[in-house]
């Protein structure tokens, strides 16, 4: 749903659709789900230009376009009229994510049997949950297969997922700076997240609805998040030993220099947009990811017959989703003949680069989804 | 003499653009910005993979549409099941690789046919090179001072084809080229580039 601000700019709005049973994983099922989500451009006769953008961790629906407060989408560089996913020849969807706290169902929601928040009530969730409500929207929008699946981050993942889940309904997968399954340095940073979390007085074991948040330790958990989406040389390049508004050291535990300036604004920052709880299962889901889980087989396996076609990203001063792990993917898909195009793009801003480094993604993602259009026909 | 055209200035492109039959599922290793496969995806409907060691290169290639990835040849062709190709493409690049035997033998497992070009160490100007200058040869088709070469291991027509004989594969077609012009006689001593397509 769009309209026109007095600027002459196309405002965009987050909808939200109401679906009944949504069955999970852990084999709990949720009675009622809202899913908010946003469209740009126009789904075509036969149907067949959808292209779902999938957030990261920590984003949201709102993927492109200027929002009403006059936000603009965290992919607004790649999505439009002449970008790369060109709204005046795809249709664009970007859903929130199950378990998030921007609109679609999660642990802040109203449990509709309690009349309560959810709070660690919520069941705790999977990637493959986020994508099975995915389905539920591309159904709800009469699509039967998407041109394309991408996403970087967690976004990749459910890239991936989608390609395993429902590998019929997607022409294109594209996954970036992403895995095939969480590796044990990244549970252990997301578990020091929830650890930073869990021991805020103030979580109160899920039940601050209403109450003071965790803001603390919420905070703590981004800091260190911020700390493995840069690298060290973005660090040093952008702050240095550089000292925070003084000319010495305050000889206390103060703000001393920009990074401890830095990663508290950034955490300070987040707890405003951010549900503690979320983060929680939200994470958890990432460390649940093994997209050959439950498929009982290996990863080479999982995509045996696929006709879905891969463009794989990775980069290289990424060391939370290092290059090796989109390589092991692109490996398994060779091994079986399938059809990846990959490339190691070269950056210095860590895991930042995917949504840092469009310029060098623009072509790429033109090519592949005009490529992936035409073997559709 | 048979004048050949050039596709994208090289006359060796040509001919595998000739030596491709329609709608194939076709490899090319070393495929640079993937201009070959691009013309043989438009011309000659083939499923298209390239390899590429450069990023850059491969950047332009996934752009032009073509499922290009970055990596080694030589470790691209240990990941692909047997027959996994109708044709798989070494172009200009088998003087360059460490393990020349195993790049071709790789290919002709991967591939049910594969076409090798290269350039002929045995033309009569490197010889000519060779004998008066006392020096490791410098021609057009061997540009390079000792230092700056990537050729690893270079190779004659003559060498090629015992080659051929002695692993026991069979020779469909052999085009040699010099210049824009394609010879038959004498073709150790003529030819600048030679290209083979062949299969076990």
């Amino acid at each position: 749903m769009t309209g026109i601000d007095r600027d002459g700019r196309e405002i965009v709005n987050t909808q939200i659709v109401h679906f009944g049973q949504l069955r999970l994983d852990s084999g709990a099922t949720l009675s009622q789900v809202d899913c908010a989500y946003e469209t740009y451009g126009q789904l075509n006769a036969e149907k067949t230009n959808g292209v779902m953008v999938m957030h990261a961790f920590t984003g949201d629906a709102h993927a492109a376009g200027q929002s009403e407060d006059g936000k603009p989408g965290w992919w607004d560089d790649m999505i439009g009229p002449g970008k790369p996913f060109d709204t005046n020849k795809y249709f664009l969807i970007c859903s929130n994510v199950l378990g998030g706290c921007r609109g679609t169902t999660g642990p802040s929601s109203i449990n509709p049997e309690t009349g309560e928040p959810y709070g660690m009530s919520f069941p705790v969730i999977t990637i493959g949950d986020m994508v099975r409500l995915q389905r539920m929207l591309i159904d709800h929008l009469g699509i039967k297969k998407l041109l394309a699946v991408a996403g970087g981050s967690m976004g990749g993942m459910q890239a991936l997922e989608w390609a395993a889940a429902y590998p019929d309904m997607v022409a294109g997968a594209i996954p970036i700076a992403s895995t095939w399954r969480h590796s044990a340095q990244q549970i252990a940073f997301n578990e020091v997240g929830r650890q930073a979390i869990m021991s805020d007085p103030d979580w109160a074991d899920g039940n601050y609805y209403g109450k003071s948040r965790p803001a603390r330790g919420l905070s703590v958990a981004r800091m260190v998040g911020h700390i493995t989406y840069m690298s060290d040389h973005s660090m040093r390049s952008k702050f240095g030993r550089r000292l925070r508004e003084k000319e010495a050291f305050g000889f206390d535990f103060g703000v001393d220099f920009e990074v401890e300036s830095y990663l508290r604004y950034r955490g300070g920052q987040f707890v405003d947009r951010f549900d503690a709880n979320s983060y929680l299962y939200i994470t958890k889901a990432m460390d649940y990811f093994d997209v050959t889980q439950g498929r009982g087989a290996s990863l080479a396996a999982v995509f045996e017959n696929t006709d879905t076609r891969f463009l794989v990203m990775s980069f290289t001063s990424d060391w939370l989703y290092p290059t090796y792990q989109s390589l092991e993917l692109v490996r398994a898909l060779r091994s079986r003949n399938r059809d990846v195009a990959f490339v190691e793009l070269t950056s210095n801003y860590g895991h930042d680069a995917f949504l840092v480094e469009i310029e060098e993604q623009r072509e790429l993602v033109k090519g592949f989804l005009a490529g992936t259009m035409k073997g559709l026909r | 003499m048979a004048f050949v055209h050039s596709l994208f200035g090289r006359s060796d492109y040509a001919i595998i653009g000739e030596l491709v039959e329609p709608g194939l599922k076709v490899l090319d290793l070393g495929c640079g910005e993937a201009e070959l496969l691009g013309w043989l995806v438009e011309h000659k409907n083939i499923q298209a993979r390239g390899v590429e060691l450069s990023a850059s290169k491969v950047q332009k290639a996934i752009a032009r549409g073509v499922s290009a990835y970055q990596g080694d040849i030589e470790e691209a062709l240990s990941d692909y099941p047997d027959s996994a190709f109708d044709i798989v493409i070494l172009s200009q690049t088998l003087q360059e690789t460490r393990r020349p035997m195993q790049v071709l033998n790789d290919m002709l497992r991967v591939g049910k046919r594969a076409i090798v070009a290269f350039p002929n160490f045995g033309h009569w100007r490197v010889r000519v090179s060779h004998l008066f200058s006392g020096r490791a040869p410098k021609t057009d088709l061997f540009p390079y001072d000792w230092y700056d070469s990537p050729n690893l291991h270079y190779l004659t027509v003559d060498d090629f084809e015992e080659t051929a004989k002695k692993e026991g594969w069979v020779i469909e077609r052999r085009i040699f080229l010099a210049g824009a012009k394609e010879v038959t006689a004498f073709p150790n001593l003529t030819a600048e580039v030679a290209v083979y397509m062949f299969r076990k």
